[in-house]
């Protein structure tokens, strides 16, 4: 039954939705990188490389990519809610990337941790 | 006098001059808005990052000025972790739920299997139950956390931790209510294909509240 997704009443339905196996495969492949991730944060040799972070910024877009194109059917849908997605979700990035570099780097006194 | 009453039983579209549906469009928009509202949260919380000036702190040890005692980094990573693992299958189940409405009337494949996977009941069951569960974790992560002396006033981490991920939770709340009343229509009177854009948006909401997860995991957990 998951092998026809493609017959909606609406015109922004109209188009072709992952197959029953390409959910698998999406499911498989967020739950590797989340085990991967998890297993990362526990290697203190690569908790302390600077490629840490980068690395697991990376596999969260990665696993955020996945899920909003094939769950949330973005790729297959309109462009109009492709627009209303990414539109917002840039200026949010922006924002998060301008207040971590105004206000993130000055320390306060006598911080721990 | 038929053909009005096949019209009045005919699916109700909500179509806009871009010929989108406009439930569709809304659910959209809220979403970019929504994107926002988390964002900010999460540049607190990261703003915040490493300035408490008292414990718990969240990835290391810390010592209690009243008892000297050394107490452990206050995250637990091995239950966030499964936790994070149930939110994300939740997303499978969900879109198995809304691939069982959209196909209603279609013959199924022979089997158990076919029987299984167009059945939109017991995948939104799974869904509510799934997202339940995440939410049974992330009480015992609360109520562990104030046991252990971290609270909403305690320091910066607990404030913005508790913000943060309580804003998350309160939209995984709405998001299991959302879902169960769409159980409950269906075990009323089953969802068929006219419905499958309530379903639809339902979904658009929840698996935006697994992304939101998927990045406060990240930046939140595992960021040292």
């Amino acid at each position: 039954m998951a092998n026809d997704h493609g017959s909606h009443a609406s015109p922004d339905h109209a188009h072709e939705h992952p197959t029953w196996k390409q959910y698998k495969w999406v499911a498989l492949i967020l739950t590797v990188i989340t085990a991967f991730e998890v297993w990362a944060y526990y290697v203190p040799a690569l908790v302390a490389s600077p490629f840490f972070v980068p690395m697991l910024l990376i596999m969260s877009a990665a696993k955020f990519v996945i899920v909003v194109m094939f769950y949330m059917h973005l790729k297959y849908d309109n462009r109009l809610f492709k627009a209303l997605f990414t539109g917002p979700l840039i200026i949010a990035m922006a924002t998060l990337i301008g207040l971590l570099f105004l206000l993130a780097t000055h320390k306060a006194e006598g911080g721990i941790g | 006098m038929a053909h009005t009453a096949a019209e009045s039983h005919a699916p109700t579209h909500h179509y806009t001059t871009t010929g989108l549906d406009n439930r569709k469009v809304a659910i959209w928009m809220f979403i970019g808005s929504e994107c926002m509202l988390f964002a900010s949260l999460i540049s607190t919380y990261l703003i915040y990052k490493g300035k408490n000036l008292v414990g718990p702190l969240p990835h290391e040890a810390w010592t209690n000025p009243q008892t000297g005692q050394v107490m452990p980094a206050i995250l637990d990573i091995p239950v966030t972790s499964v936790s994070t693992f149930v939110l994300l299958m939740s997303s499978l189940s969900m879109v198995l739920a809304l691939a069982a409405v959209e196909n209603r009337g279609k013959p199924v494949p022979p089997g158990l299997g076919g029987r299984i996977l167009s059945s939109s009941k017991l995948w939104l069951f799974m869904t509510c139950l799934m997202g339940a569960i995440f939410l049974g974790f992330q009480a015992y992560e609360f109520t562990s956390f104030v046991h252990e002396g971290l609270t909403i006033r305690r320091n910066l981490f607990g404030s913005s931790f508790f913000t943060l991920t309580g804003f998350h939770g309160a939209h995984v709340t709405a998001g299991v209510i959302w879902l169960g009343t769409l159980l409950a229509i269906d075990m009323k009177r089953g969802l068929q294909p006219k419905d499958a854009v309530w379903v639809d948006i339902a979904a658009l909401y929840w698996h935006f509240v697994d992304v939101v997860w998927i990045a406060i995991f990240t930046l939140v957990y595992l960021i040292q």
